[in-house]
């Protein structure tokens, strides 16, 4: 108890945890210092990558039939050595950054189905260990994701579906696109604070005045099937989708 | 996580409670989770450490060919030949080839705080917890000393080769490693930071290099001076050697001195031993 006294009257900022609205997508824990436990040789080229990977593939969340990767930048140039390709594609396959089997993704793909292509591309001014991924799924459904492996594992999903988003899958997320009207970030944080789940972070994105607006919120907890749907069903609410990292 | 170093010694000296015990309270706090699930989850960290050193195989090589075999190489001269290093200065050095050979090798490994210098704790722990017949619960609690100083220089400086060096890569695990064999050798927080600042001080301005942008040369064989580094600075530190900057300021230093430098000695592979004829002729023959 004493120790905690102590750490109350030493770490005061430390207690706050309220909502807020902020760029800082993810704050680094002691287990991004020890830790993660991966598959080498590179944080960043392949731990980073498979993440990347592991991202989309939950985000699609279907069979991936096809997937088109672009390397950028750094990725593009050491990739190879690296592994960066066979991690993406673990990743994709639903593989995580410290299964032993990553080196042997292309094989896991090809049992899997999974069609995939690699090359190199330039995203202009991306995070030079960018990669950019189409991917098709089995109803049809097509999913483009650019994201960045910002070293030490981290990475952040940079655009979905060709618009501009900022999140680091550490967290259940919520991604709702909305017209871009009065009324509903606070539609969509009352019903999230009525089921008790507490924001992490919110970013705001849109692509024009009164056009298609995009809600990306990271959570402390998961939200439920139920409340998604409950989303879905509003007025002037476009489309919701959801990341776990469970 | 904590600003400074002086920070977590100050609460040390007013509550009593150990250096380890106030990084695991910080970390229940700010993850939310209890100090079971946190011990749980760096003992596993050390487990998939020891793991990463174990299940090392001398036969494979990397993609490139450039790394592998070193650690059998190194464990036959230390049996057969005539090694002026005692056996638990040669396990050091043996343990650091294995892990950070393994991470070349696209192996499981413990990135801590990177993967390119992944060799240095788990080579100095291990080692000490075989000389000293340590129990994983006490290597877990030298774990969050080491997280601990890792978390203050990622907060002052970086943990990153892109931005800070090899200095914040190798300097930093070297560092880490440092504070927690002090720990293991009874030191309380105050040594562990003087033992984390004399690691990191000699390593500043150490270039990232490596040929053909692979984690590889000159990183693999850093890792074994690292470890090396760790335990001589947690020796110094034991028998009372002080370090005039304290460890706050090394890590300010290291921060400045990472700002300074030349993107071609970033992790570019343009520059250093990368940029020799040596180094351009491997990357060209990749």
């Amino acid at each position: 108890m004493l120790l905690h006294f102590l750490l109350i009257k030493w770490l005061p900022f430390r207690w706050k945890l309220s909502p807020t609205v902020t760029n800082e997508v993810y704050n680094m824990n002691i287990f991004d210092i020890i830790g993660p436990v991966m598959v080498g040789p590179s944080s960043s080229h392949t731990a980073g990558a498979a993440k990347i990977g592991n991202v989309c593939h939950k985000l699609m969340g279907e069979k991936i039939e096809k997937a088109e990767i672009y390397l950028h930048g750094s990725f593009a140039k050491t990739g190879k050595g690296h592994g960066t390709d066979k991690a993406l594609v673990a990743g994709l396959v639903g593989l995580d950054v410290d299964d032993i089997r990553i080196p042997n993704s292309f094989e896991i793909a090809k049992e899997k189905g999974l069609d995939f292509n690699i090359s190199a591309t330039d995203l202009g001014d991306a995070h030079p260990n960018s990669a950019k991924i189409i991917m098709h799924g089995t109803s049809g459904a097509v999913v483009e994701v650019v994201a960045a492996s910002l070293g030490g594992g981290r990475i952040e999903v940079c655009q979905l579906d060709g618009v501009e988003v900022n999140f680091s899958g550490e967290c259940p997320t919520l991604i709702v696109h909305n017209v871009d009207q009065p009324g509903y970030i606070t539609e969509v944080t009352s019903l999230l604070g009525q089921q008790g789940i507490n924001i992490a972070t919110m970013q705001l994105h849109r692509k024009n005045r009164g056009g298609e607006a995009v809600m990306v919120i990271e959570c402390d907890d998961e939200v439920p099937a139920e409340t998604r749907h409950e989303l879905e069903k509003q007025e002037g609410i476009l489309n919701v989708s959801y990341y776990s990292p469970r | 996580m904590f600003e400074s170093i002086e920070e977590i010694c100050k609460i040390e000296e007013e509550s009593g409670a150990p250096f380890w015990r106030i990084v695991q309270e910080d970390d229940c706090r700010e993850r939310a989770v209890s100090h079971e699930a946190s011990f749980s989850t760096m003992k596993k960290m050390y487990q998939a450490m020891k793991e990463s050193a174990f299940n090392y195989d001398s036969q494979i090589r990397s993609n490139s060919g450039l790394v592998g075999g070193e650690a059998g190489q190194l464990r036959k001269y230390l049996d057969e030949g005539q090694p002026l290093v005692g056996e638990f200065t040669g396990r050091v050095m043996e343990l650091a080839f294995r892990v950070a050979e393994g991470n070349a090798c696209m192996k499981r490994i413990v990135a801590a705080p990177t993967a390119g210098s992944c060799g240095v704790v788990p080579a100095v722990f291990i080692a000490t917890q075989e000389k000293l017949g340590l129990s994983d619960d006490k290597m877990t609690e030298a774990l969050f000393v080491a997280a601990g100083v890792g978390a203050v220089i990622a907060k002052r400086a970086s943990l990153a080769g892109a931005e800070g060096g090899c200095q914040a890569e190798i300097g930093s695990a070297s560092s880490m490693a440092a504070a927690g064999l002090v720990y293991l050798k009874g030191g309380n927080g105050r040594q562990s930071a003087n033992a984390a600042a004399l690691a990191l001080k000699n390593l500043l301005g150490l270039a990232c290099d490596p040929v053909a942008g692979l984690v590889e040369v000159p990183c693999v064989k850093r890792n074994v001076c690292g470890a090396m580094n760790a335990v001589t600075s947690a020796e110094l530190t034991m028998a009372g050697i002080e370090s005039r900057i304290p460890a706050d300021e090394v890590f300010d230093a290291m921060s400045a001195i990472g700002k300074s430098m030349n993107p071609d000695i970033k992790e570019t592979g343009n520059g250093g031993v990368a940029a020799t004829p040596t180094g351009i002729k491997i990357r060209e023959s990749i």
